[in-house]
């Protein structure tokens, strides 16, 4: 079964970091995750290295938005809910005794599906991580802080004549861009994207797309997609999950032309989904 | 069947407009009933300090006095708990605890406002003698706290009406703050923030609501009649002092109305009870303004 | 950089401001306590068969009830159901039915004022109209200021009841071929009927607690009176001049008084919660 199942347009192999072994940014061992009594993640283990784009696709319901917030712990705000396992990320994990959430979720930020910013301007956005964990001394370089993070997600040139803006006055694909601007200013490790594009049209679902790829050489990013397509052009490896567990996992390429699993297979042919 | 229908539409629309109707209706007889008075004083009615029915001499700058002090006491009290409790019961308190909380918040709201005067009569007065009467000396030389510890006053007026606002402006921020919708604080958490600090960001979002529920508040003490008149001593003075009895526009003519024997004292207390409702007028408008402004903004904001 | 040192401050803050929610709850629940103990124990003594039998004695006098007070406020909450269901209901009809014209806007904006107008003030609006042309305070006077407290309250709540009536009903009943005034009438009323009802208990209650738009209406009666053109006792006004009254028996009376009222909120808003629940749940069910 060599012939590709999905067209998988590719980057030219010499341009694409290489792994270093042996190092492993998260590593998440027989996680399993409850509501209350209902079982939503069961017994996943995955490990991923640093400065790749992770892709988890999957049916809808099958567990990849959750288990993404389980690296940030952002369902902790939920009540009733309760993990098993463990989630190391640089080797310590996250939900272990004493962890401090506040600068876990510093280090590991997070864009969200619809675009969410606050409503203020635009440089307010930017700067209200950088204001509320005190990572700017002085007014100047606040300043070169929000520059850097709007430059950073590609947006500086189409903002910055209006900073002081309300940052609602901007389109879907903007805001989208404007939200990864914000959560890069608290300079995380990881970027953690919950189908960051679904909401928006094709033109500025491909600005976010190369985008992503841009930042894979300072940050490790997990995307969770629908979009099987954007998957493939996108990502370095990919999990497959399905009805709370994780099926396969490996190198997009091989996921996208030999899967070796059957449900993996029938779930790229479209056979269910 | 149209003429049957229009025929409906017409006959259940006589009764709305009789509600309509009685709106303007109030607003006329009020100013029916107060053009003596304001003949008769014009602008000078709210800038004189004396109120003496038996010298035909009414001003009633101590009224109007008196009805802003005290509401803007009980406003300053009331809202850091009322915002407190709707922050609780919204974000902070367990689901278990949600509804029976909301019930005993609303029975504060349905107590008769005589039944307050009552326990403040005979409660809460005491109570304030005590506290002032331990007021140091040093203390009682600003003019704040200056006058004899009588219990009845301003102190005892604004922490009455303070228990009576709290359940109003509770329970709009309440419904505001379960408008803002959850990205607004996953965004703040995934940042960074304490729980403090995303439900600010939720606060922020919500702060033209808010304003508008603080308000209401306001309107809600600015029209109180009965608690405030068994509390504040009814004196017609204009004082800074927390001490010191004093007098509002509902209580005054609660208190006098059936004692006007003439037609002038009359209408002076009728133009009192006119300007009561224009200013409560604009107080709930503007309130309602703005919890509307707030209600329409919100799904726009969403569909980003 | 050191994230740990800067994250503690937050952190105390953050706990703090939680305490801070959970100590305004407490702060609120203490005067509720205070009056709810208040009430309950001093009303509890004074609260025997002759207060509910028994009209005031003469001032001085010891012993003595409430019967006329009692009665009084019966009749005046009568009165003014019988002015403002109608009025109320059928404009709330109004408001679900042609809720987009400018017209039932109008009205809206008008009931949300009547809402916020002080009760105060309308008690002098009723003067004006009903005790000043006949130079006497009355029982009907009274039952007008009551009614007119009560119309913007029956109102919206009809209009949310009906709204919330789902539309497939509607639907059936025009399919059918009812006019649209038999289909509001004949289905939609009805269903919605259980919520209206309970409306108008708790807007009873709500005014049955009113003491000051009868101040000058309604004024007061020593007396035992059911006449619908002479002024009436009822239980707040009753409560008010026993408290500012110099006599401890009266006093107690008064405590008595304000135990019967809280008793009547009390009783009709566990009701009105209970029926909604019910409703509710009945729905749920379908």
């Amino acid at each position: 079964m060599n012939r590709p199942l999905v067209a998988v347009p590719r980057p030219p192999a010499s341009s694409a970091p290489q792994h270093q072994e042996g190092q492993l940014k998260i590593d998440v061992d027989h996680l399993s995750f409850y509501y209350g009594a209902k079982r939503a993640l069961e017994d996943i283990s995955i490990k991923i290295q640093p400065n790749v784009v992770t892709a988890f696709i999957g049916p809808s319901g099958c567990g990849k938005s959750t288990f993404l917030r389980t690296l940030n712990r952002m369902n902790d705000i939920i009540p009733g809910a309760r993990v098993e396992g463990r989630v190391c990320i640089d080797g310590g994990d996250v939900y272990g005794q004493g962890v401090d959430v506040v600068a876990l979720r510093r280090k590991v930020g997070m864009v969200f599906q619809k675009s969410n910013p606050f409503p203020k301007s635009v440089f307010e956005n930017v700067a209200y991580g950088l204001r509320i964990n005190n990572m700017a001394s002085s007014r100047s370089e606040l300043t070169g802080r929000v520059e850097e993070s709007l430059k950073q997600a590609a947006i500086w040139d189409e903002v910055k004549d209006r900073l002081h803006e309300s940052a609602l006055a901007m389109s879907g694909g903007q805001q989208q861009r404007l939200c990864i601007a914000r959560a890069l200013a608290v300079r995380p490790d990881i970027l953690l994207m919950d189908e960051p594009a679904s909401a928006l049209d094709p033109i500025a679902t491909q600005r976010i797309e190369e985008l992503i790829y841009g930042l894979k050489k300072s940050y490790t990013i997990v995307i969770v997609t629908h979009n099987m397509q954007q998957a493939a052009r996108v990502s370095d490896h990919t999990a497959f999950f399905w009805l709370g567990r994780l099926v396969e996992y490996g190198r997009t390429e091989k996921i996208f032309t030999a899967p070796s699993e059957k449900l993996t297979e029938d779930y790229l042919t479209g056979r269910f989904g | 069947m149209r003429s049957r229908d229009l025929g409906f539409r017409l006959s259940i629309g006589a009764f709305a407009a009789a509600l309509l109707l009685i709106v303007t209706a109030i607003g006329f007889e009020l100013a029916r009933q107060s053009w003596l008075s304001i003949q008769r004083f014009g602008f000078d009615f709210w800038r004189t300090s004396t109120w003496d029915p038996v010298a035909g001499e009414f001003g009633a700058l101590p009224f109007i006095w008196g009805t802003l002090y005290s509401s803007i006491l009980a406003l300053a009290i009331a809202t850091p708990v009322a915002l407190g409790i709707a922050v609780f019961v919204s974000e902070l308190c367990p689901p278990v605890l949600r509804a029976p909380l909301i019930f005993l918040t609303e029975l504060l709201a349905a107590i008769p406002s005589i039944v307050y005067g009552l326990w403040g009569i005979f409660v809460l007065v005491p109570f304030v003698r005590l506290l002032e009467t331990w007021t140091p000396e040093s203390m009682r030389a600003l003019p704040l706290f200056s006058g004899p510890p009588l219990g009845v006053g301003m102190l005892a007026a604004g922490l009455v009406l303070a228990v009576m606002v709290v359940p109003f402006t509770s329970s709009v921020a309440r419904e505001v703050l379960k408008t803002v919708p959850m990205t607004q604080r996953e965004a703040a958490y995934a940042l960074g923030a304490t729980r403090f600090e995303a439900i600010r960001a939720a606060m922020f979002y919500a702060r033209t609501g808010i304003i508008g529920a603080i308000m209401l508040g306001f309107g809600r003490a600015l029209g109180e009649t009965m608690a405030v008149t068994m509390v504040i001593g009814n004196n017609p003075q204009v004082s800074l002092s927390l001490f010191a009895p004093q007098y509002t526009m509902s209580a005054v003519v609660a208190n006098e109305f059936t004692e006007a024997t003439d037609a002038l004292y009359l209408s002076a207390l009728v133009e009192i009870g006119l300007v009561l409702f224009i200013i409560t007028l604009l107080v709930n408008g503007l309130s309602r303004g703005l919890i509307w402004t707030m209600a329409r903004q919100v799904p726009s904001k969403v569909a980003a | 950089m050191n994230s740990l040192g800067t994250v503690a401050p937050r952190k105390i803050l953050s706990a703090l401001f939680v305490a801070a929610c959970a100590l305004s709850v407490a702060l609120a629940l203490v005067p509720l306590a205070f009056i709810m103990f208040f009430v309950v124990s001093q009303g509890i003594q004074s609260l025997n068969l002759d207060f509910f039998l028994h009209d005031p004695r003469p001032v001085g006098e010891p012993g003595g009830g409430m019967r006329n007070a009692i009665v009084g406020t019966l009749m005046l909450t009568g009165l003014a159901a019988a002015i403002a269901v109608p009025i109320g209901v059928v404009s709330g009809i109004y408001l679900s039915e042609y809720r987009g014209t400018r017209f039932a806007s109008a009205v809206r904006f008008a009931a949300d004022t009547l809402n916020g107008v002080p009760s105060i003030v309308i008690g002098v609006f009723a003067y004006g109209v009903a005790v000043l042309p006949f130079k006497h305070f009355s029982m009907l006077a009274g039952g007008l200021a009551l009614g007119i407290m009560m119309i913007p309250l029956i109102a919206r709540t009809t209009e949310e009841l009906l709204l919330l009536v789902p539309n497939a009903l509607r639907e059936g009943a025009l399919a059918l071929g009812a006019t649209r005034a038999k289909a509001v009438m004949t289905v939609l009323v009805p269903a919605a009927l259980p919520g209206i009802i309970t409306g108008v208990v708790l807007a009873l209650a709500r005014v049955a607690g009113e003491t000051a738009p009868l101040l000058f209406t309604s004024f007061g009666n020593p007396f035992f009176s059911t006449s619908l053109t002479q002024p009436v006792s009822s239980i707040t006004v009753q409560v008010f001049s026993y408290a500012i009254s110099p006599y401890e028996d009266w006093h107690r009376q008064a405590w008595a008084g304000a135990l019967v009222l809280v008793s009547i909120v009390l009783i009709c808003s566990v009701a009105a919660r209970m029926a909604t629940a019910r409703v509710a749940r009945i729905r749920g069910g379908q």
